[in-house]
């Protein structure tokens, strides 16, 4: 499996080979975990999302049952919502990979000269991490309210529409996305790119490569292991974000992304079998790119 | 395998005793697997209509009571405690733990429905809930039955409340404090002001209009916007033909913001300009921000709804949940409460002892309604479970715009 790539590189079987019963017992609590908070709910997802309703049941009554076309409905319903989860994922993604890799480089190989500084900055991309992410997307969400001082600001300098507004459009919530992961992107970045031998760099101006090809060739290459981290730890998270999507949050009516409807779906109109449902479809999706995008980006050595 | 055990009969007892707490570290294990095996049955089974049995009342040994409730609903002081709640301490010697549970219906009802279905205790004794759940409730057995003898207070209940369509006789379920939905709006920046639903509808607010997420009171006051009375018989072609109303004002990008207790942050930080809210909030949100805001009952009809005590399947505290819900109904008592949350005592006399405390409140009609305020506000009908299946999936289809 592609998360192969996640495990510690070349474990090229170096260890002792006897097999040690010592090691079976260590690694039995690890097991044991995973079974029960795991594998247990995975298999218990599965089958709430075969389930059918009961006939005259009650409101959020169901049995067992396996009821293929549960998935069939929910790709019907909410097509939209799904593809619309990915495309917001993507698209945060990009936008936080271009906002980190710049500052990533600054912190990482510029700064190196000013030891102070560079520490200064990396508390300064996990500062937000002190405060609650939920208080942070409210606060953006007032900062960016329709009669907050950046909407007036822009109105005033016409360069938005007199009656047009940011909070509840979809702008807003690839923004709070963006926002919100930015650090997870920038920190596998900044851990890979601190390492970078400039003397490699200057390897690449002595054979007459321009600074952009040195970039392209030499940089990119070299931090490939801390852009694939980034990326997995920015798109999976926020595929499923249903926080600042939500209605209460940078979202609107037509800004639902899967989590959203997930959530409506087992929490109001209590239809279990179709949040199940919806819960498997996303994680297979993001199972395939992942895996997708791991073996294309050919990190099984990188990582 | 079989050792002789030793010769010594103070070894051998040790050896035995020994080989006895093996076994029951083994059982013990078993028993985890076991357990494992049944929880995640359970988790499989979510349908099954065999109602649970009430637990056995210990009250009278244990003399505590826990109460769930929603945020901002009991009277507090400055250090953060509840002189109503310490009264009844005082004066019943119950120990009565207080805790602000209740954030959404929903999320309540999804927190603790596992348990209440195999009659488990669900960690409060008594808890307030909106007459829609309290009715899910009752029909899927999770209630108690109430002792009214027990309650000689309840002769104070508003004689409008003492019989409801879920609740016959109130044999489960005792209201707590209700509220109007109706409409508000920024006097500032609308200083002609609003008089029903439609105008809500106005171009001049586009954008710039929030509905409630709780279904009952949007629809509510959309549906007798458009003539249809909601307390009595109607049905799926009244509530589609609202559904169109609001798809279209959500599509439309008339109405914006669809929410349920945060609605009070848009109206604070302007983004949204009017909407459909709740009363009590409206008098809270005037005395914290200055007076923005005015609230009116729709020309055409507002909500009316109240949240209920109801005592969980599962309470061991069934008494003294009782005595506590008597406490409330207590005139003077409730009118230290009303005095505070600013939303509608059910207890007859309230308005008579809220004199003596604040004559400015005994005269708001938000709190104390006149008969005319309380004619033209109407309690949306209960749903049968089909009903409220069919819905909530289509007016949660708006909120997630599908």
């Amino acid at each position: 499996m592609a998360f192969g790539a996640f495990a510690t590189g070349v474990a090229r079987e170096q260890g002792p080979r006897r097999k040690s019963r010592i090691a079976l017992l260590l690694l039995l609590p690890g097991i044991l975990y995973l079974m029960l908070f795991f594998l247990v709910p995975l298999i218990s997802l599965v089958l709430t999302s075969l389930q059918e309703p009961i006939p005259n049941g009650d409101i959020g009554e169901y049995q067992t049952a396996f009821r293929w076309e549960n998935y069939a409905d929910v790709i019907g319903t909410y097509g939209e919502h799904i593809l619309r989860s990915f495309i917001y994922a993507i698209l945060a993604t990009i936008f936080a990979l271009l906002f980190s890799y710049p500052l990533a480089y600054f912190i990482g190989v510029k700064a190196r000269r000013w030891p102070l500084v560079q520490n200064l900055l990396l508390v300064l991309v996990i500062a937000p991490f002190f405060i609650s992410f939920l208080l942070r997307t409210l606060a953006w969400k007032s900062i960016l309210s329709d009669e907050g001082f950046v909407i007036s600001g822009l109105k005033a300098l016409s360069l938005m529409a007199p009656d047009a507004h940011f909070t509840g459009t979809a702008a807003s919530v690839i923004f709070g996305l963006t926002y919100n992961f930015i650090p997870f992107m920038t920190l596998p970045l900044y851990s890979t790119l601190e390492r970078l031998d400039t003397r490699l760099l200057e390897a690449g101006g002595d054979l007459y490569a321009n600074p952009a090809k040195t970039f392209f060739r030499v940089t990119i290459p070299l931090s490939m292991s801390g852009i694939v981290s980034g990326v997995l730890l920015t798109f999976i998270p926020a595929a499923g974000d249903y926080i600042n999507a939500s209605r209460n949050f940078l979202g609107g009516s037509g800004t639902a992304m899967i989590g959203n409807v997930i959530e409506s779906n087992f929490l109001v109109t209590l239809n279990y079998p179709a949040a199940a449902a919806l819960s498997i479809i996303l994680m297979a999706v993001i199972l395939v790119m992942v895996t997708a995008y791991v073996k294309r980006s050919g990190t099984e050595d990188l990582l | 395998m079989a050792k002789p055990l030793p010769e010594d009969p103070f070894i051998r007892d040790l050896v035995v005793r020994a080989q006895r707490a093996q076994l029951s570290r083994r059982s013990v294990l078993k028993g985890a697997g076991v357990s494992a095996a049944a929880l995640s049955l359970a988790a499989c089974s979510t349908g099954g209509s065999a109602k649970p049995k009430a637990a056995k009342d210990i009250s009278d040994t244990d003399k505590t009571v826990r109460w769930d409730n929603w945020a901002l609903y009991l009277d507090v002081d400055d250090d953060g405690n509840y002189p109503s709640l310490q009264g009844f301490e005082k004066q019943t010697g119950i120990k009565a733990t207080y805790t602000e549970a209740v954030d959404d219906n929903d999320t309540y009802y999804g927190k603790v429905k596992d348990q209440l279905k195999l009659g488990q205790d669900i960690g409060c004794d008594t808890v307030c809930l909106t007459d829609w759940m309290v009715a899910r409730w009752i029909r899927f057995g999770y209630t108690q039955e109430l002792d009214h003898s027990a309650m000689p207070n309840l002769k104070n209940l508003t004689p409008a409340l003492q019989d409801v369509d879920f609740d016959p006789g109130r044999k489960m379920s005792v209201p707590w404090q209700g509220g109007f939905a109706g409409i508000a709006w920024n006097k500032d920046q609308i200083p002609g002001g609003l008089t029903s639903v439609s105008d809500l509808w106005d171009p001049s607010l586009k954008g710039r209009v929030g509905v409630l997420s709780e279904m009952r009171d949007t629809m509510g006051c959309i549906m007798q916007d458009l003539g249809t009375q909601i307390d009595k018989k109607w049905g799926d072609a009244e509530f589609t033909a609202a559904i169109d109303v609001l798809q279209k004002q959500v599509t439309d990008g008339q109405i914006r913001n669809i929410k349920g207790n945060s609605y009070k942050e848009d109206l604070v930080n302007g983004d949204t300009l009017a909407a459909i809210v709740w009363s009590g909030d409206i008098t809270q949100l005037n005395a914290e921000n200055g007076e923005h805001w005015e609230f009116a009952v729709p020309s055409k009809g507002g909500t009316l709804w109240n949240d209920n005590f109801l005592i969980p399947i599962g309470s061991e505290h069934k008494k003294n949940a009782e005595a506590l819900i008597n406490y409330y109904y207590d005139p003077e008592v409730a009118a230290m409460v009303a005095a505070w949350v600013n939303y509608i005592p059910p207890v007859v006399g309230t308005k008579e002892a809220m004199m003596a405390i604040d004559p400015d409140l005994a005269n708001n009609q938000l709190i104390f309604p006149s008969d005319a305020t309380l004619e033209n506000t109407h309690v949306f009908r209960t749903l049968t479970a089909a009903e409220e299946q069919k819905y909530g999936t289509q007016f949660q289809a708006i909120l997630l715009g599908a």
